[in-house]
């Protein structure tokens, strides 16, 4: 357990931070992020280029004999955390996090090189809502030659990818996850509740995909992949509450009401410092979650159990937190405390309710009803 | 220091002293003074300037080889918070004198701090120590004093200058609770036993050699005391389902026929928020060692009483029938503290002490608040006039 798990930032992880912070601060302001999240655009390629290709992020986990970076689960959470905290509009979750992951897991279909280098992005085609544990979405379906009709709901960052990794199962019941041309299939945008990351569904009529693992290989990757989503996305969560919580502070420190800053006032102080605390613990869990996944440790699924049950709920918290205590600047659509809001409330029901994790970390721990 | 190093020296002390066949006080005296007591203090002392990490090792090793330990739950605040105090700010001399028999146990301590008129606020305090020839005269009352009825010494606040604001005016003293002018009075607490007591102070003397730190500066000494006290309430390292948790996923588990859907997402709730406290514990630890310290201390203790108080409250209504029911009310004075001792309306009650003693949860998000985020301060009247001028 967690005796022997390094749960602090080391000093390369420290620096990845900040050039990850300074490459978002010039290119994803809040000024940029809101301007794009309603254009015909929502996501930002010269970016995602800047990041995935050029700082070399969307490998991070990615071996360096498949043209990764060679580094792992936990350098990918430290990204994670930065993406929160601005509210990037780039497919790193959908891209460098999930549809890596399974790729990883399902022995790389070719396609790792170009994903680790930037050059594409492959996104696993499951509903955003998919928890790890839950059974392989059934919703497609192959023939012998690997022709998948179908359609898969609800799929993050699909908007933007080049090839769409999907499970299907044959006429025999047999699972196979097939790499799918973008081109190929049906894109339909959804207006979605988060602004920076739009769903949408994929339809398939025909479609070929080419094989990447068949049967259980392809189930376990498809499971991997879930696990290692949920856990990265409790650093997402730990980022955008650390956004509201210092942007929140910095706030009441300025706003005066009374004759004094209303940050003097006991009742904001001690829901802030009960947010603070929720905060400290959420960073805890996220990179012990980050480290099990990281290190293939068998705690990883109570890990990330524990993670997402914590931050799904902290997150939305925070940012709901952050509305409130702006008052009513918090309330438009100016200011950028909806963008966290709204993603925040997406990443509640991303890989797993909080509920579903609970319920998950019931069966693993013997707690049951 | 080596982790290799320490598992030797603890190889040795077993070879020296078979616990098998040493008497338990010459054990942990031996203990001691191999430096296995606590390897972060000093040599000479306890210690072996090690990291505080290697602790554990040292604790796992003797616990299998069957060695006795100090029995914490006796020296609580000796152990968590005299301590270190006493290593901070006492004389060799001073740190010689109390720390062995401190840690051994044969010499308990207890914590005159709080008073009827200052609690938060503790530096109101009242209790006066005058100056007499190459001592101290002390006169006052101070309250809640956990196992006073135990103590052989106590780590004390006085005012020694009234005539400075309140904050600049007290000296930090370690008080013989053996001396005449010492009565203590058992209070009884809402568990039925009086584990805390008042304590009245009559012309106790105090030699001088017995006062930690400067004149006057013993509001900085006694924050030492507190932020340690914080540490030793909820900062404790455990494994999983350690503490209030696993008491309740016990009774859980043996109890199948009480189980409902309501307890049981509460109960998997609470498991989560025990692990994230686990965890944090852990990750405190690791910054203090790679010397990284974090702000995060003050929170562990507010995380631990709000648990506590979930997890017992929780167990006593999952115990249905059983939980109208209480082990033993009559007035009892114990020689120890164990949160997760007795049964399950022992524990629900002793946990409502977890946010109030050591600085109540209210008086802890105000240190968060202002010392962590920077808010401002309240407006406060009362920290720049003399201390006897101040409305009481
Ligand atoms: C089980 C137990 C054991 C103890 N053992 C010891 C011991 O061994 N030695 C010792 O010296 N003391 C001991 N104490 C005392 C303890 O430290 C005090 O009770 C505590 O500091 C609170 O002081 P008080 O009781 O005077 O309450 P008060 O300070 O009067 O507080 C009353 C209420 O007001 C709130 N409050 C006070 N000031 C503020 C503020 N500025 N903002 C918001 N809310 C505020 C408090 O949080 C509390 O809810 C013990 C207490 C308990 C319960």
């Amino acid at each position: 357990m967690s005796g022997e798990v390094d749960l602090l930032y080391s000093e390369v992880e420290e620096e990845l931070r900040a050039s990850v912070r300074a490459l978002l601060a010039r290119k994803a302001s809040a000024e940029a992020v809101l301007g794009r999240c309603e254009s015909a655009e929502p996501y930002d390629p010269a970016l995602w280029r800047a990041l995935a290709a050029d700082l070399g992020l969307a490998g991070l986990a990615v071996p360096e004999a498949d043209g990764g970076a060679g580094a792992g689960w936990r350098e990918v959470a430290v990204v994670m955390e930065e993406l929160g905290r601005s509210a990037a509009p780039v497919p790193y979750l959908g891209g460098a996090v999930l549809g890596t992951a399974a790729l990883l897991a399902a022995g790389g279909g070719g396609l790792l090189p170009d994903v680790a280098g930037g050059r594409r992005v492959a996104v696993l085609a499951v509903p955003l809502t998919s928890g790890p544990g839950a059974a392989l979405p059934a919703t497609v379906a192959a023939d012998g030659a690997g022709v998948l009709r179908g359609r898969v709901t609800s799929v993050a960052d699909a908007l933007v990818a080049d090839v769409l990794l999907v499970p299907a199962r044959d006429a025999d019941g047999v699972a196979g996850l097939y790499a799918v041309a973008a081109g190929d299939v049906e894109i339909v945008r959804r207006t979605s509740l988060d602004l920076t990351r739009p769903v949408a569904h994929v339809l398939l009529d025909g479609a070929h995909g080419q094989l990447v693992a068949a049967g259980e290989l392809a189930e376990a990757a498809v499971r991997r992949a879930l696990l290692v989503g949920a856990g990265m996305l409790a650093s997402e969560q730990l980022g955008i509450a650390e956004w509201c919580l210092a942007t929140t502070v910095a706030y009441v420190r300025e706003r005066r009401q009374f004759g004094r800053a209303v940050g003097s006032f006991q009742a904001l102080k001690h829901r802030l410092a009960d947010l603070w605390l929720e905060v400290v613990g959420a960073r805890a869990a996220a990179r012990y979650a980050a480290a099990t996944l990281a290190a293939d440790d068998p705690d990883a699924e109570v890990a990330v159990a524990v993670a997402q049950a914590y931050c799904g709920a902290l997150a939305v918290r925070a940012a709901e937190e952050c509305i409130q205590l702006h008052g009513g600047i918090g309330m438009t659509w100016e200011h950028p405390a909806h963008l966290y809001l709204k993603r925040a409330k997406a990443d509640q029901l991303a890989l797993g309710t909080p509920g579903h994790h609970r319920a998950e970390l019931g069966r693993l721990v013997g707690v049951h009803m | 220091m080596e982790q290799t190093d320490v598992r030797e020296r603890v190889a040795r002390l077993l070879a020296e002293h078979d616990p098998a066949r040493t008497d338990r006080l010459a054990f942990l005296r031996a203990r001691f003074d191999a430096g296995l007591a606590w390897v972060h203090f000093p040599v000479g002392l306890g210690g072996l300037a090690a990291p505080r990490a290697h602790q554990v090792l040292v604790d796992e090793e003797l616990a299998a080889a069957g060695a006795p330990d100090n029995d914490p739950r006796r020296i609580g605040i000796g152990l968590g918070m005299a301590a270190p105090t006493v290593l901070r700010y006492g004389t060799e001399e001073q740190q010689h004198r109390f720390l062995r028999p401190l840690w051994t146990g044969e010499e308990v301590w207890c914590q005159l701090f709080s008073e009827p008129g200052a609690g938060s606020d503790l530096a109101a305090l009242a209790t006066r120590a005058v100056r007499d020839g190459d001592g101290w005269v002390v006169n006052g009352q101070k309250v809640w004093t956990s196992s006073a009825h135990t103590a052989r010494w106590a780590i004390l606040v006085a005012r020694t200058d009234p005539d400075v604001p309140k904050h600049a005016g007290i000296t930090y003293f370690v008080c013989d609770m053996t001396d005449p002018g010492v009565e203590v009075r058992p209070l009884r607490q809402i568990t039925g036993e009086a584990e805390f007591n008042e304590v009245f102070l009559t012309d106790v003397r105090i030699p001088d050699t017995h006062r930690l730190g400067p004149v006057g500066d013993g509001w900085r000494v006694a924050q030492t005391t507190l932020n340690n006290e914080r540490v030793a309430i909820g900062g404790q390292a455990m494994p999983r389902e350690g503490g209030m948790i696993g008491v309740v996923a016990r009774t859980w588990r043996d109890h199948p026929e009480l189980r409902t859907p309501d307890l049981h997402q509460r109960l998997l709730g609470s498991w989560v928020d025990a692990e994230v406290a686990r965890l944090t514990g852990e990750r405190l630890r690791q910054q203090l060692a790679s010397g990284q310290p974090g702000p995060e201390g003050a929170a562990m203790k507010l995380s631990f009483a709000r648990l506590a108080q979930e997890l017992s409250g929780l167990e006593v209504e999952l115990l249905g029938e059983d939980g109208l029911e209480y082990d033993d009310w009559s007035m009892r004075r114990p020689e120890i503290v164990d949160f997760t001792g007795r049964e399950a309306g022992y524990r629900y009650l002793r946990a409502k002490g977890n946010s109030i003693e050591g600085g109540t949860s209210e008086i802890l998000r105000n240190i968060i608040a202002e010392r962590v985020l920077g808010l401002p301060a309240e407006p406060r009247g009362d920290k720049d006039l003399p201390w006897k001028e101040l409305p009481r």
